[in-house]
């Protein structure tokens, strides 16, 4: 009785009251998400529409085996996140840090790989504003380096709004590793763990478009 | 509190059709399909992204007022796709005046 | 209103003042590190008083500029600056707060039973985010200031103006998420929190109102977020995102950035709304005329308003037919504004109408946003637009909405609400003299340049051809009235924080559950949680014979 006092904040009546309105705060808070991301998705469309070729030669400078990899990292780290979520549920405390842990593992992974793809396209003369020098010859497609200047600019731009939201989800997880740790959540207050789940999948689904946009435009 | 606890089996399955979709999108791209591509790869990525949300996000044991939500977002994106794009794809409807078709570079 | 008593009795000496939201702690620290919604509420009010008051500056100047067809009190990027400057005082960091942050925050949580918003500490939490992106911005305009227009328009603001435009974006960007959380928290409030009995159409319009403000606070922000983040990114890193020179079209930026700017107006202008409406149904002593029509037509202005953003671009190369689109649904908007209006009017047929200053306020609100309404079809339809983009008419049409009518709203809420945040009453007599300064300095203001840019003359130039000067004096002129118009209140309400009567829990004998409880208000609001059992604005016992037309 006393624990669930210690949880409930104390505008609210009770902790049924709290949970739907956390959950749905989250939601609202990834609602804005969505469209935060879909102003860079309308951009994408825009010149998509009005570039195709050069965002398809573009696309070909990507290594999509790298995409494949990255996607499915991130369908696993959403694996463990939804049993992290589970486990809290049950009130399994070790099994919730330990999945905890592995989803932020799973994440750091994520982002090595992105390090890797970025430190590469450095290597390239391929980051817009940095050292973009246009190539000397193209894959597939001649077009004009300004336009693959413009696909490059969005690449950077989506996948590395993308990598923001993906650090900003590993310390939060690290954050509730450390509250798990001290036996803050029970099967009946693990609200933090459940829409920190919500925000986790939320970046995955952005992934989820983002991949087949970028790196598979037109491999045939 | 009563909420509903998804079984382990729900989301191994639910994972295995996300691996499964994420090879079927990198097939189907090696096959040229014209336009067709594009809403392939786009049909993949929404499945996708509705198994999350549904399963993963809990969304299909949630209230109705959550269901809302998540639509109305989705739904605002559509107004800004929509209405931007009104404008790009149209623009080459009207001709230009004549005198301006010089100033235009090539 | 058994509360009265207490309250009345509190200042003769023996009895101890009952514990309230401002005596039950005291200290900068109990302000700073406070999740009272209604020291929040407070704290904005405190900090968006400062931006007005900066904002007031940058207007005045601008009017003493144009007093002469030449360019002589200040150079022309000067004049950039302070019109640039103005707008984003004004419009992020006064419009946008105004009336949501202090009153929707005081208020909310008291008219539906609530003892708090459902997120306290987001709620500080954003103060923090709007102070925070008032620095920047500060910053920005200590160090030189900003000229892009409050609109940031791409390429230039991304690649050609040499002022502090990434400084100010940054704080710009910073506040977008202050206003995020406000909404967030109120939507949720409001789904959450309602007390007992409270339905949905027992709600006070003014919540309805703020829902419908909220939803656009969370579904338009992030859109212009992103896009100053575009901004910043092609201006420090040279992305390829606006600029034609590095292959982008800067109409991308401005579609983007209307997505949200022109919902904006509607973050604006419908806490407005439903300030006016629960003013006017007090002073009618009458249930509001319509309820639901007034609840559902703030979701369609709402709604509406996220689909008439191209009418800013029917003259900046946007298709013609996307054109046509937006100027249709433009003017749909037109119907649910409408729909308000001629439901207060009805509101005040055959009440018993009693004209105190917050109904003055109100009053004047409906004059004055019906005039900014109607001016805005004439810029709505396609042809007209042509001649009036870009002059003073469409200045002039968007004061009207934002000054007579936003800022109407919001003097009319400072007045009907002061008693219950502060527990004092301020003087009617001043109030109501203030209240006709700013009618007619607003009006001696606004309404010259209605003709001004009808005759031609462009906004946004430091210097104009010598005809238009006689419009542009009175224009002034209306300007110092209406600065003087906005002063006096400052003085007598912060005088009537120490030296105005007590005014007891209700006033204005109005309904509503804020009234409910002692002026100021306790710390928790209520007692203990309030059931509702009746409609709001129940005035009358019986139903008027009109009410049964609506239904």
């Amino acid at each position: 009785m006393s624990e669930t006092h210690s949880v409930l904040a104390h505008q609210f009546d009770d902790l049924e009251q709290q949970f739907e309105a956390s959950t749905l705060g989250m939601w609202a808070f990834l609602i804005t998400e969505v469209l935060f991301f879909g102003g860079l998705f309308t951009g994408y469309a825009v010149y998509r529409s009005q570039y195709p070729l050069a965002f398809a030669e573009g696309s070909l400078h990507l290594d999509y085996r790298i995409g494949a990899i990255n996607t499915a990292v991130l369908i696993c780290s959403s694996l463990t996140m939804a049993l992290a979520v589970r486990s809290a549920q049950l009130g399994r405390r070790r099994s919730l840090i330990g999945f905890l842990l592995l989803t932020m593992l799973l994440g750091s992974v994520f982002l090595g790989i992105k390090v890797f793809e970025y430190s590469h396209k450095y290597h390239e003369h391929l980051i817009p504003g940095i050292n973009f020098v246009p190539p000397h010859e193209f894959i597939r497609f001649h077009v004009d380096p300004q336009q693959l200047y413009v696909f490059l600019s969005f690449y950077f731009a989506m996948t590395g709004m993308h990598a923001l939201h993906m650090i900003i989800g590993v310390s939060v997880l690290a954050v509730l590793v450390v509250l798990a740790w001290r036996g803050r959540f029970s099967s009946e207050y693990y609200n933090p763990v459940e829409v920190a789940g919500l925000y986790w999948h939320f970046v995955d689904i952005v992934w989820i478009f983002l991949f087949p946009l970028l790196y598979l435009i037109s491999r045939s | 509190m009563a909420h509903h606890v998804v079984p382990q089996k729900i989301y191994l399955l639910v994972f295995a059709t996300l691996i499964l979709l994420t090879l079927v999108t990198v097939d189907v791209a090696f096959y040229d399909l014209g336009l067709l591509n594009l809403y392939v790869a786009l049909a993949i990525a929404v499945t996708k992204a509705t198994i999350v949300i549904l399963y993963f996000m809990h969304v299909k044991y949630s209230s109705r007022l959550v269901w809302v939500f998540v639509g109305s977002g989705f739904f605002w994106l559509a107004i800004l796709l929509a209405l931007t794009l009104s404008d790009f794809f149209t623009r080459g409807w009207s001709p230009l005046p004549s005198g301006w078709t010089s100033m235009i570079m090539p | 209103m058994d509360a009265t008593p207490i309250n009345a009795h509190s200042g003769t000496p023996g009895e101890p003042t009952p514990v309230n939201y401002l005596n039950v702690d005291y200290g900068l620290k109990s302000w700073l590190l406070t999740t009272d919604h209604k020291r929040i509420g407070i704290l904005y009010l405190i900090s968006i008083t400062i931006f007005f008051a900066l904002g007031g500056i940058f207007a005045a100047l601008i009017r003493l500029e144009l007093m002469t067809p030449e360019g002589d009190v200040v150079s022309s990027e000067m004049y950039n600056k302070l019109f640039t400057m103005h707008g984003v005082a004004m419009i992020f960091f006064f419009l946008i707060p105004s009336i949501p942050a202090v009153f929707g925050n005081f208020l909310i949580p008291m008219m539906i039973g609530a003892r708090d918003v459902a997120f306290p500490r987001l709620n500080l939490m954003s103060w923090y985010i709007y102070s925070i992106g008032g620095v920047f911005t500060f910053a920005a305009m200590a160090l030189g200031g900003v000229d892009t227009g409050w609109t940031f328009y791409a390429p230039y603001s991304s690649t050609y103006s040499n002022s502090n435009v990434a400084l100010t974006a940054v704080g710009v960007f910073i506040l977008g998420f202050s206003s995020i959380l406000t909404g967030l928290n109120f939507i949720v409030t409001i789904h959450k929190m309602r007390a007992p009995g409270l339905t949905w159409f027992r709600l006070p319009l003014f919540v309805w109102a703020h829902y419908a403000t909220s939803l656009i606070q969370i579904l338009g922000t992030p859109v212009v977020a992103i896009s100053i983040v575009l901004v910043a990114l092609e201006r420090l890193l040279k992305l390829g995102i606006f600029d034609p020179k590095l292959g982008g079209d800067p109409l991308l930026f401005q579609h983007l950035f209307w997505f949200y700017s022109h919902p904006a107006v509607y973050i604006m202008i419908l806490p407005s709304m439903g300030v006016i409406s629960e003013v006017i149904a007090c002073f009618s002593r009458k249930r509001v005329f319509g309820y639901p029509f007034i609840a559902f037509s703030s979701l369609a202005i709402a709604v509406l308003g996220f689909l008439v953003w191209g009418h800013h671009m029917f003259t900046s190369g946007q298709s013609v037919y996307a054109g046509m689109i937006f100027s249709v649904l433009t003017m749909l908007v037109a119907i649910p504004s409408a729909v308000k209006v001629f439901n207060w009017t009805a509101t005040l047929y055959k009440g018993s109408v009693s004209y105190q200053a917050p109904m003055l306020y109100a009053l004047g609100f409906i004059g004055l946003f019906t005039i900014g309404g109607l001016t805005g079809l004439f810029l709505a339809t396609l042809a007209t637009d042509v001649h009036l983009h870009d002059t003073y008419f469409v200045v002039a049409h968007f004061h009207y909405i934002m000054v007579g009518g936003a800022i109407m709203g919001y003097m009319a809420a400072m007045h009907f609400w002061w008693p219950k945040m502060t527990g004092r009453l301020y003087p009617e007599g001043w109030a109501k003299f203030a209240a006709l300064v700013i009618f007619v300095g607003f009006n001696l203001t606004f309404f010259p340049q209605f003709v001004l840019g009808y005759l031609g003359m462009p906004r946004r130039y430091h210097v104009y051809p010598p005809e238009f000067q006689v419009l542009n004096v009175m224009s002034t002129a209306g300007a110092s009235i209406l600065a003087v118009g906005y002063i006096i209140p400052f003085i007598y309400l912060l005088w009537s924080l120490k030296y105005g009567p007590l005014a007891g829990a209700n006033p204005w004998q109005a309904k509503g559950l804020e009234w409910t409880t002692p002026s100021p208000p306790p710390p928790h609001n209520f007692e203990r949680t309030p059931v509702v059992t009746e409609e709001a604005y129940a005035y009358a016992s019986k139903p008027y014979p009109e009410e049964a037309e609506v239904v």
